[in-house]
């Protein structure tokens, strides 16, 4: 839907600087008088026909480029979506909303989209407290301070391939080193290995994805945390208040935006997942790790059924645009307005 | 400790008390610095055991799999080295970071100049055209992307096929990153460009485009790691010489699954561009992002 808009959008760019000058008379007189008068004025002046140029230089080589390997992907999505498809010959075999029906009653795209919110609810669980708690502790004058965020944020930067390759080995049955670890406290690992016994393998799956993205997260909380006027913490002390009392009548409110547009950010990461699944497990065992983008991958290159895909992929799209628009209205609306209101609306209720 | 000493007798009681605050936090520092330990060792563990487990021999690892290299064997690591197949990834993925990063810089900073700095009619509506890109993954589009490139512009294998919607994905993020940076130069600095003489684009050419280095420099490296680390797209697009970096550590550890060891190597080895990278480029990275996060 968005995405059409988009294309008026630049639609609309194209002829505006063209318009300005070529329009007839007849067309203006049809304009309302203020509207001429505006038409007029920038017919008078070509310097406002060359800015309208310049803006064009400018800005259609980034809008082409989107909409060529952006938009017009996405209206193919859209358009396979109602085909039978199998990737060669024309689109002749309309099925209607009939893909749409076969993904939804697919059970493994079910369970996938399940994966997904519970990989968004774990990544937050996890990395909201151990994050903050850690951003916490480091923001203090400490010697090594730079030294620790610097080696938390490592995980982030290596690709989820060479992160999932390395716990791929450490995980292991039996030789890996974990379950070495763990047998010399005389706790045995699950026979078929983490990510081989169904019941576990989406949690170690999260617990993998957490020891990737907490530095992230530690990273974007202690940047929030240089906003806090350090006279606000002074001002506390002087009134006696305790570590713990600031932290959670001081730090924490005022790390507000910070912690939702984090949020925001991990919720739409863990929709996409994919290049974990794909090297820890594969979608298996039993498509207990499937994801919405891992069925989608392997409903297209692995059985060809392009249009199933497809309508996966919208599927997915129309999902993150819910989840999105409604972080967006009930979490990141406190955000949009600026503060001052705030203050008022609050005055007023009061 | 330092602390302890200079709350001499001489203070004056809030002096005192705050002395004694920054003793109880002093004493605090202790269990800190404890939990920053176990922190450290979590996060830094996995990578060293990649790293060290190159310097084991496959017997090694099965005998004692917590164990350190005893002796330290470089044969896993020079075999790697010496694979020609490593260095044509390599090449593969710099190229390719190269290219998405030139397109993304040169195409965001033309297109957040005259969203900063012009003012016309359809800048918001075009701002959000942007804005609303955040929400598209490459993942979305990828089947239709794939038939595109492949069939439709013939770029299926190449450097560019891949260069060009990577840069298409990044650049949303690289405009909403940009405008505000190139919103807050002062508009003083422009109205004595125009009376020097200087047209908007020798302006932009003279004045904005040095400015603003330190912005594109951001939203450049974030580019080149995001490229650098892409395994969705190239798994799809590249096969064969053309492969990148981690689809080569992909393959390379489910074809040679028994070598424990040689993955290791060849997975610590691909790590080691990203890594120095990263040092080298760290507080632009955490900027950008940070950037990202308040705009």
């Amino acid at each position: 839907m968005i995405r059409i808009v988009a294309q008026e959008v630049t639609y609309v760019t194209g002829p505006v600087a063209e318009t300005s000058a070529s329009q007839t008379d007849a067309a203006r007189r049809e304009v309302g008088v203020a509207e001429t008068k505006k038409l007029q004025r920038r017919r008078a002046k070509p310097a406002d026909r060359r800015k309208t140029l310049e803006i064009l230089f400018f800005i259609s080589p980034a809008l082409i480029l989107i909409a060529v390997f952006m938009l017009l992907p996405i209206i193919q999505a859209v358009r396979y979506s109602v085909y039978n498809w199998k990737g060669f010959g024309p689109l002749v075999d309309f099925v209607g909303l009939k893909n749409y029906a076969r993904v939804l009653q697919n059970e493994v795209f079910t369970d996938a989209m399940i994966h997904n919110l519970i990989i968004i609810g774990g990544s937050i669980a996890l990395q909201l407290p151990i994050g903050l708690g850690i951003a916490l502790l480091l923001n203090r004058k400490m010697k090594v301070q730079s030294l620790l965020r610097t080696i938390i944020f490592v995980p982030y930067v290596l690709s989820e391939v060479i992160a999932g390759v390395i716990w791929f080995q450490l995980l292991q049955p039996q030789y890996g080193v974990i379950d070495t670890i763990m047998s010399k406290f005389g706790i045995q690992g699950p026979a078929q290995g983490w990510l081989g016994t169904p019941e576990l393998a989406l949690w170690t799956v999260l617990a993998v994805l957490t020891w990737k993205y907490l530095g992230l997260a530690v990273i974007l909380f202690l940047a929030g945390l240089q906003g806090v006027p350090s006279e606000l913490y002074e001002a506390a002390e002087i009134d006696g208040a305790s570590w713990w009392q600031i932290q959670r009548k001081i730090t924490i409110p005022l790390l507000g935006p910070t912690l939702r547009t984090w949020g925001f950010l991990s919720m739409i990461g863990s929709l996409q997942l994919f290049d974990m699944v794909w090297i820890l497990t594969g979608g298996g065992p039993a498509n207990s790790t499937t994801t919405m983008a891992s069925f989608l991958v392997s409903e297209g290159t692995k059985r060809q059924n392009f249009g199933v895909a497809a309508a996966a992929s919208v599927i997915l799209f129309v999902v993150a645009l819910i989840l999105a628009v409604s972080y967006q209205q009930f979490v990141l609306k406190r955000d949009a307005q600026p503060a001052d209101e705030r203050i008022k609306a609050k005055k007023v209720k009061a | 400790m330092s602390a302890t000493v200079a709350a001499g007798p001489q203070h004056t009681p809030t002096q005192a008390r705050r002395a004694k605050k920054r003793a109880r936090n002093q004493g605090g520092n202790v269990v800190v610095y404890a939990i920053a330990l176990v922190v450290v060792a979590l996060t830094l563990g996995p990578v060293l055991y990649g790293i060290l487990g190159g310097f084991r021999s496959n017997a090694q690892l099965a005998e004692n799999p917590a164990g350190l290299p005893a002796p330290w064997v470089l044969d896993n690591y020079l075999g790697v080295l010496k694979n020609p197949d490593f260095w044509q990834y390599a090449m593969n993925s710099a190229m390719i970071a190269v290219i998405t990063t030139v397109i993304v810089v040169v195409l965001g900073i033309m297109a957040a100049y005259p969203l900063a700095r012009y003012q016309f009619r359809m800048r918001e509506p075009i701002f959000m055209v942007f804005v609303l890109g955040l929400l598209f993954p490459a993942t979305v589009a990828i089947v239709p992307l794939f038939i595109l490139i492949t069939r439709d512009l013939h770029m299926g294998n190449t450097w560019w096929g891949v260069a060009l919607p990577q840069a298409a994905f990044a650049l949303p993020m690289t405009v909403v990153i940009l405008r505000p940076f190139l919103m807050a130069l002062p508009q003083e600095l422009e109205e004595a460009a125009q009376l020097d003489g200087a047209s908007r684009i020798g302006f932009f050419w003279r004045i904005l485009l040095p400015l603003s280095s330190p912005g594109m420099v951001t939203v450049g490296v974030l580019a080149f790691v995001g490229s650098w680390n892409a395994y969705l797209l190239p798994l799809l697009l590249l096969q064969g010489d053309m492969r990148t970096l981690p689809l080569g550590v992909a393959d390379y550890s489910s074809e040679h699954s028994a070598d424990t060891a040689g993955v290791f190597a060849f997975t610590a080895l691909a790590m080691i561009p990203a890594l120095i990278f990263f040092l080298a480029m760290q507080k632009r990275i955490v900027n950008g992002l940070q950037g990202a996060v308040k705009g």
